[in-house]
């Protein structure tokens, strides 16, 4: 039963995600920049496909992030906004499966649109595939089509996974949508940071407790970065598939780690 | 709304547009940007730049690739500019430690870099500091190692060292197979126009367009001087034959040493000076100026 009633919310949020303009006129910034990265393409040197990938895949990625952002932070505090909150909290549905339910839906939402932009990035590059002369196909590092871009997309699949909790989290505590906003993103740019953090002492000379209080820091923010292997992908060097395992282990950890804290702070929460 | 009243705005919006355009193009008359040289580089420090652009380094690399290629570009028309070339190292540098793998950048960076003026800052030293620096990031690129060769046969003409690169270029992995002969080429024929052929033809086979056509251009200026001894040899002909010199091609060509004007590989048709009897690439040539160490 849990998990039907789950499986029902999520569908639900996915369905009303998909409904959103929001998303839509991300999505359709999004395939601009990747078209549009055919024509910044014709300015680099013969370094076209190079650049067409690593604008492709950076803009999935932030185009996936606002997706989760504007999204995720008002799952909950539009349902609060709205007060439909009150006719769903009236029905035998624990919170916790609310919550999740919540959470599972969004991320739905944001995969089959990363995928779905993925899509029309290879789109794009079979077309240049297709385009170029045998010549310029032996100077690229990786073919045009390199399954290997796949693996970037994992990753900034889990790391959307792992920011739609952040944001759900903020979403679950905080009725100002604003607020909501403003934490996640100060997460996120933190967490894309939080190598820096971690290593703190070797780059920058402070005190030993500064250095180490920065480093505890930096292991308790969501890494972020470590989940970005663009540039290897794009250049066509090896990725361990270990480390893409240990990264979606990581993902999956904190993001249950996150949802665990959503579920708590919203069983406590009071709406009048 | 109607729709004319809707039209009307639209176009009232984009005279707007043209209107501030207008201001936009009097205020650059009236205050011209500052010219090329004055511009600057905000941030020098690659490291610094990584750390600012968080996941997106790559990307920021390819952004500061392409400022490396205007850059180099701009300054390659404006040639009366102050510090011209000044900015292609540091944007070079940048881009690099941005994204180490960046081969084009060393490859193409090197040759922008090492270019003698006017085409060029003239700066192999930056060029092979470019270079070791993409060997570090990834040992095994071959054509990384071939390039620094091909900086100490070509720029600081040591051909001791040359040899050397081309010999750990051949022993790199997918090195292709005509790198190997390089190495002796460049002990026995340095400086020599053979050994400078034999070289270049490599480069000219190379997968990269830029890096070919650059190829190209020096195997033509190699054809060029080859041809500028053999017009000299038919004045001096002409002048043992006559006894005295000719005042132009016409008289070759009336004495049959040549079928008409004589042109380089770019069409651009050599010129006869009569009164030092020397023969030059037409200053309009696309091959000028021609490698002054390998004129004889």
């Amino acid at each position: 039963m849990t998990g039907r009633r789950v499986g029902l919310v999520a569908w639900h949020v996915f369905k009303e995600s998909v409904r959103d303009r929001v998303l839509y006129a991300i999505a359709a910034f999004a395939g601009l920049l990747v078209l549009g990265s055919v024509l910044i393409g014709q300015i680099t040197a013969g370094q076209d496909l190079k650049i067409i990938k690593d604008l492709g895949l950076a803009t999935i990625e932030i185009a996936g992030a606002l997706m989760t952002i504007f999204i995720g932070v008002g799952l909950v505090s539009r349902e609060i906004d709205r007060r439909s909150i009150f006719a769903l909290l009236a029905k035998p549905l624990p919170r916790w499966e609310f919550i999740v339910g919540k959470y599972l839906g969004l991320v739905l939402t944001i995969t089959v649109n990363l995928w779905a932009m993925a899509a029309a990035l290879y789109l794009v590059l079979a077309w240049q595939n297709m385009a170029a002369t045998e010549s310029a196909r032996l100077s690229w590092p990786a073919p045009a089509l390199d399954p290997r871009l796949l693996w970037a997309m994992v990753m900034i699949t889990a790391e959307m996974a792992l920011l739609t909790a952040v944001a759900l989290f903020f979403s679950s505590f905080s009725s100002s949508a604003l607020l909501s906003v403003a934490f996640t993103v100060g997460i996120f740019v933190a967490g894309l940071a939080s190598t820096d953090l971690r290593h703190f002492n070797d780059i920058v000379q402070v005190h030993p407790a500064v250095g180490r209080f920065v480093g505890a820091i930096g292991w308790a923010l969501p890494a972020f970065s470590e989940f970005d292997i663009k540039s290897q992908v794009v250049h066509g060097l090896p990725v361990a598939p270990g480390l893409i395992a240990a990264m979606v282990a990581y993902a999956a950890i904190y993001a249950a780690a996150a949802i665990a804290l959503s579920v708590v702070v919203f069983s406590r929460r009071e709406f009048k | 709304m109607t729709i004319r009243a809707r039209a009307f705005i639209v176009v009232l919006a984009l005279a707007g547009v043209s209107a501030a355009a207008g201001v936009l193009h009097a205020r650059e008359v009236a205050y011209p940007p500052a010219p090329v040289s004055q511009r600057l580089l905000y941030l020098r420090s690659g490291k610094t730049a990584a750390r600012i652009m968080l996941d997106f380094d790559a990307l920021a690399a390819d952004v500061y690739w392409i400022r490396s290629i205007q850059s180099y570009g701009r300054d390659l028309k404006n040639r009366n500019q102050p510090d011209r070339f000044a900015l292609v190292g540091p944007l070079l540098d940048l881009t690099t430690t941005l994204d180490p793998h960046f081969l084009i950048a060393y490859r193409f960076g090197s040759v922008f870099l090492a270019f003698e003026p006017p085409n060029g800052p003239g700066r192999a030293d930056l060029a092979i500091q470019l270079l070791e620096k993409g060997l570090a990031a990834d040992p095994t690129r071959w054509q990384l190692a071939h390039d620094l060769g091909f900086v100490h046969y070509f720029h600081t003409r040591d051909y001791a060292a040359a040899a050397e690169w081309f010999e750990r270029a051949a022993a790199l992995p997918n090195a292709p197979s005509w790198i190997g002969p390089l190495a002796a080429v460049a002990k026995a024929q340095g400086g020599d126009r053979q050994g400078s052929r034999q070289i270049l033809r490599g480069l000219a086979v190379s997968e990269e367009a830029y890096i070919r056509r650059a190829a190209e251009r020096s195997l033509q200026q190699l054809d060029a001087l080859d041809a500028i001894d053999q017009l000299e040899a038919l004045v001096q002909r002409f002048n043992e034959i006559h006894g005295r010199y000719p005042s132009g091609w016409q008289d070759l060509i009336a004495d049959r040493a040549l079928t008409g004007p004589p042109a380089d590989r770019q069409n651009a048709p050599f010129v006869y000076d009569p009164a030092t009897h020397r023969v030059s690439l037409s200053p309009e040539s696309p091959l000028m100026p021609l490698p002054e160490m390998l004129r004889r």
